[in-house]
């Protein structure tokens, strides 16, 4: 059970940095609130290089589908889940 | 050795231009993956890399118009290595046909191999080199996608789409540190061209300034110059391998 609760916090932790590298903001500021097109930072161009980190933070290969709806913070964790990802 | 520790990933590669890319790019010491629909054939081109360049490469047999296979390529790219620095967009068909005698089949064939599959391969490949901040994308267009010509009007549809795609993408991917280019080009002698009729050849080769056919392995050279550093300062450009043909 220890283990597990390791893993999972070791993903959210990834997660979070991820998205912290990806648009430029602290690992702090990296809430469940964030939202594609409306979080600043969170534009178009910011959004493929999360994408491209979390391919290489989770050695994954997200699908063109997945990407287009990974909307929000709490939806990229959904979909991670979909590749193995636990949380 | 323009290439040595490169990774490249080239499509078509079983005969022609990408077949001599492969050649090419294998002398000057890239990895690569070879992709095309003819296993016979892309074997062979796999035994030539290895023979000329001593490493076996990665070979993929898929037909790029099959988006379900097309998914499964990249599963397999990716597991195959984390590691791309460049591409050879070169999967390509050639469907004549006069304006009153084009089948929506034939529009959707043309685009469905040589324009929607490159779109999503150089998506695929962007991202793997978003992460290394650094890569060359090279897209083969051609002469007609710049000039047009009789009888080739979704050809020279689905290359002018590869020219638009080029630049497009150029401006997207600099801030990475990808390139991508495109070549245009003239008449290769490759099997595209071989049943094409002998007064039009004649006519074709009196519109070359050079007075003569390129040959797949001039066009691979330009190929290997684009993907290396050669050209580091080169990006959204479309390159003419014409022999003069378009000026």
């Amino acid at each position: 059970m220890q283990e597990q609760n390791l893993i999972e916090s070791e993903s959210e932790l990834k997660l979070r940095r991820a998205f912290a590298n990806a648009l430029n903001m602290s690992e702090k500021s990296v809430n469940e609130t964030l939202l594609y097109a409306s979080t600043p930072g969170w534009d178009s161009v910011a959004h493929m290089a999360l994408i491209a980190t979390l391919d290489s933070t989770f050695d994954i290969m997200l699908d063109t589908d997945d990407v287009l709806d990974l909307s929000s913070y709490p939806k990229a964790r959904e979909i991670l889940r979909k590749y193995g990802v636990q949380f | 050795m323009l290439l040595r520790g490169r990774v490249g990933w080239i499509t078509g590669a079983s005969r022609g231009i990408g077949r001599a890319a492969a050649i090419e790019a294998t002398r000057h010491g890239a990895r690569l993956i070879l992709l095309a629909r003819s296993q016979e054939r892309l074997e062979e081109t796999a035994r030539r890399v290895e023979k000329e360049g001593g490493v076996q490469p990665k070979i993929i047999v898929c037909d790029l118009s099959d988006e379900t296979a097309l998914k499964a390529a990249f599963r397999d790219v990716h597991e195959y290595t984390r590691q791309l620095d460049f591409l050879v967009n070169n999967a390509g068909i050639l469907r004549d046909a006069m304006i009153g005698m084009i089948s929506s089949k034939q529009i959707s064939e043309v685009l469905q191999t040589n324009l929607v599959p490159l779109i999503q391969i150089l998506q695929f490949a962007a991202r793997i080199m978003m992460a290394s901040k650094s890569g060359s994308i090279i897209n083969i267009a051609s002469i007609i996608g710049r000039s047009g010509n009789e009888g080739q009007v979704v050809y020279g549809a689905s290359k002018a789409g590869v020219i638009g795609v080029t630049k497009s993408a150029a401006r997207e991917l600099a801030p990475y540190g990808i390139r991508v280019n495109a070549i245009a080009p003239g008449v290769i002698a490759t099997d595209m061209i071989a049943n094409i009729p002998e007064p039009k050849k004649l006519e074709l080769l009196r519109s070359i300034k050079m007075g003569r056919l390129g040959q797949p392995e001039e066009v691979a050279q330009v190929i290997c110059m684009l993907a290396s550093d050669y050209t580091s300062y080169v990006t959204g450009q479309v390159l003419g391998v014409d022999g003069g043909m378009w000026l």
